[in-house]
């Protein structure tokens, strides 16, 4: 009896063997990607955001909503069965790297599409590389110049604001009410030089005086030395152009410095991650703009059900701006493939260019020309008390309706109409 | 920009002043361990930031700034004994480039260990309640609380200064610094003196990162960019000199706070430029032996 369960023993060990040693040969064999190929093979969304550096906080809350949106694709049925996978990669906020991560994630690990990136600056560089490669390319942060004919490509897409539109919103509210002598505090790179950009476009509506823009380099820590310069200039409002970290710091130390007291401080974009990690003492009083707040839920329906279901997903947790940027950026792509049935790029191109949707903030669709979101901007102001929960930090001060006026024309960017 | 006054260039004297000694105060405990001990601490920017964290943590429990200004100190320079004791002490007496190995690797292991324990994303640190507020230092608004890191720093340089030169066991860690040869021949355990000098340095970088914390909040990351700027600071001053690291520290914060006045692009820039005319001018730096790392 013992013997015979020990024979039986050493040929299931000798099989298990052959087994793992074909394994092997299959798993770096050539075959692999063609097995990997077939119909059942996931659907995977590359997803390159930077996960560590001074933008980490936003990055990591566009994974979880990412993550979201993939989970109610594939709850749904995913397509005809097939699931979808987002392919996480951390890109450090370094275009280089985002070049690398991302031909990684086209050559190696085939995705089908990509979805992400959080700067100005590095999603030009990770739409160079899908561009080239003829891979649909969802860009979920801030930039002007991914509109524009010369980076643009009828790949690219833009579900995240631009510059224009976030400075023309904040600029039209704040310049009819806090003053005309305005001063500007900058990160010294494409997303700062944007957004001074757009506020003096819209700021000769309202014959603002720019008394002087102060440019720091992006991971900045201190900026003890640069406000007293900016206090002596004596502006009505501080316009202060930067993001993550910087923008913690930069406004916590001009809380220090006593700023505050007599001069309205701006900012084209209030991040919820960072008010979060900074406190509310730092942010108090700023207003700035957003794509989204989960306040806004009162409003419309689509973002009630989003905040549920994030909430159910992340133990009652409330998502962020860019999260819901991460979740909308992977559901238009998603949504796209099923109204296609099917992956193939052309298809889904045409897809996304006739969606009309609700996902999780009210109407959007993308323009023809340059595949912009077209959608609202929220301007808000920090809170400091009564705040009924933890993610209960701003108040949404006005609305600037969905409007392809706000946008610069087809003609503008160097598309032909 | 119009509006130069002479107020503002006073202020932004200060200002600089100001941000110097928070250079000095990472760079001395850098100095001081590079000087005694010839160990080029690349983790010092990581003892900093757990400085901070543990502080973090303190006060999450209960604790408040005024007991983490002793506190966090005493953890962090006992940890540094422990990291002496277990990892570099078997490097002494081989080239200068292990100890700076594995410090650099030490750093990247602690800074995991904080993002693995605390996540990586920053918390905020609140300014202790009675130093909040700017001000008025005569030639305009200055933040309180970067006058009493000013302070703070005066205080430990002060005590350095009188432990080094005062006590008899100063006095042995000079002379194990000169000649450590010859202070063991004298019948004094030099490892031991060594050891305490580590756990000296590493404690005032866990006391450098807790008063940087109501600065600029806490991060996983936040000791990376203060180490580059600190060891401008050593290599302007000399390394190992803790005189020439203060001198070294008030000049870069000088320096860094009138080129953001004029020309605030070259803000950051202007550091390395200093340390290339300082090096091309006086390669031992301002109070540098001379021929201390060969």
């Amino acid at each position: 009896m013992t013997k015979k369960v020990a024979k039986a023993g050493s040929i299931s060990r000798r099989r298990l063997l052959t087994t793992a040693s074909a394994g092997a040969v299959l798993a770096v064999s050539p075959f692999r990607i063609n097995l990997l190929q077939a119909e059942e093979a996931p659907i995977k969304i590359g997803f390159p955001v930077p996960l560590t550096g001074p933008y980490g906080a936003e990055a990591q809350d566009q994974v979880r909503a990412g993550q979201l949106a993939v989970a109610q694709f594939n709850d749904a049925g995913g397509l005809n069965g097939r699931k979808a996978e987002l392919v996480v990669r951390d890109d450090k906020l370094n275009p280089g790297e985002a070049a690398t991560r991302t031909l990684e994630l086209v050559e190696k690990e085939k995705v089908n599409f990509v979805v992400g990136s959080l700067s100005a600056a590095v999603q030009l560089a990770i739409n160079n590389v899908t561009k080239e490669r003829g891979v649909i390319f969802n860009s979920i942060s801030q930039s002007d110049a991914i509109n524009e004919a010369a980076d643009f490509s009828k790949f690219t897409f833009h579900e995240a604001l631009n510059p224009h539109m976030t400075s023309g919103a904040v600029g039209r509210y704040a310049f009819a009410k806090f003053g005309k002598k305005v001063a500007f505090l900058t990160a010294d790179y494409a997303y700062g030089h944007e957004m001074v950009r757009g506020f003096l476009e819209v700021g000769k509506e309202f014959n603002i005086e720019n008394l002087g823009d102060i440019r720091h380099p992006l991971g900045t820590t201190d900026f003890s030395t640069l406000l007293p310069r900016l206090q002596a200039l004596k502006p009505d409002i501080l316009c202060i152009s930067n993001f993550g970290r910087d923008q913690q710091i930069a406004l916590k130390q001009a809380t220090d410095f006593g700023i505050k007291k007599s001069i309205q401080i701006i900012a084209p974009l209030l991040s919820h991650a960072s008010r979060v990690a900074a406190g509310p003492q730092a942010f108090e009083g700023v207003v700035g703009g957003c794509s989204f707040y989960w306040g806004i839920e009162d409003k419309f329906a689509s973002t009630k059900a989003f905040n549920d279901a994030f909430r159910k997903m992340y133990d009652g947790k409330l998502p962020t701006d860019y999260g819901a940027l991460g979740y909308g950026g992977v559901r238009t792509v998603l949504e796209a493939v099923k109204g296609a049935g099917s992956v193939e790029t052309d298809k889904v191109v045409a897809a996304l260019e006739a969606l009309k949707y609700d996902y999780y903030k009210g109407p959007q669709y993308y323009r023809k020309c340059d595949h912009q979101s077209v959608q609202s901007v929220l301007v808000i102001k920090s809170k400091s008390k009564d705040m009924k929960n933890e993610s209960d930090v701003f108040e949404v001060l006005s609305t600037e309706e969905p409007n392809e006026k706000y946008l610069r024309t087809c003609e503008a960017l160097g598309h032909k109409s | 920009m119009a509006g130069l006054s002479f107020d503002l260039i006073a202020l932004q004297l200060f200002a600089g002043l100001a941000l110097g000694a928070i250079y000095v105060l990472f760079a001395i405990g850098l100095s001081l361990i590079f000087g005694m001990l010839t160990v080029v601490n690349f983790a010092h920017g990581a003892f900093y930031m757990v400085g901070a964290y543990v502080g973090l943590y303190l006060i999450s429990i209960g604790g408040n700034f005024w007991t983490c200004l002793i506190a966090v100190p005493i953890v962090i320079g006992l940890f540094g004994l422990a990291v002496e004791r277990v990892l570099i002490r078997p490097l002494y007496g081989r080239g200068i480039d292990y100890p700076l190995l594995l410090t650099f690797g030490l750093s990247y292991v602690m800074v995991e260990c904080v993002r693995i324990a605390f996540g990586k994303t920053g918390y905020p640190f609140d300014t202790p309640e009675v130093l909040q507020g700017a001000v008025d230092i005569g030639v305009g608004y200055f933040p309180l609380y970067r006058l009493f890191v000013i302070g703070a720093t005066a205080v430990v340089l002060l005590a350095l200064w009188l432990f080094l030169e005062k006590t008899s066991f100063g006095l042995i860690i000079r002379a194990g610094a000169r000649d450590p040869q010859i202070v063991r021949v004298l019948g004094v355990d030099v490892s031991r003196v060594w050891l305490i000098v580590f756990g000296i340095g590493t404690a005032i970088a866990g006391f450098a990162g807790l008063l940087a914390a109501p600065l600029q909040g806490v991060i996983p990351e936040m000791g990376g960019t203060i180490l580059a700027e600190a060891f401008v600071v050593t290599v302007v001053g000399g390394m190992g000199s803790i005189g020439g690291a203060v001198l070294a520290g008030l000049l870069v914060g000088v320096v860094v706070s009138m080129t953001s006045l004029f020309a605030p692009e070259m803000a950051k820039v202007s550091i390395f430029a200093l340390m290339a005319i300082v090096l091309i001018v006086r390669p031992q730096g301002f109070f540098g032996r001379a021929g201390l790392m060969s």
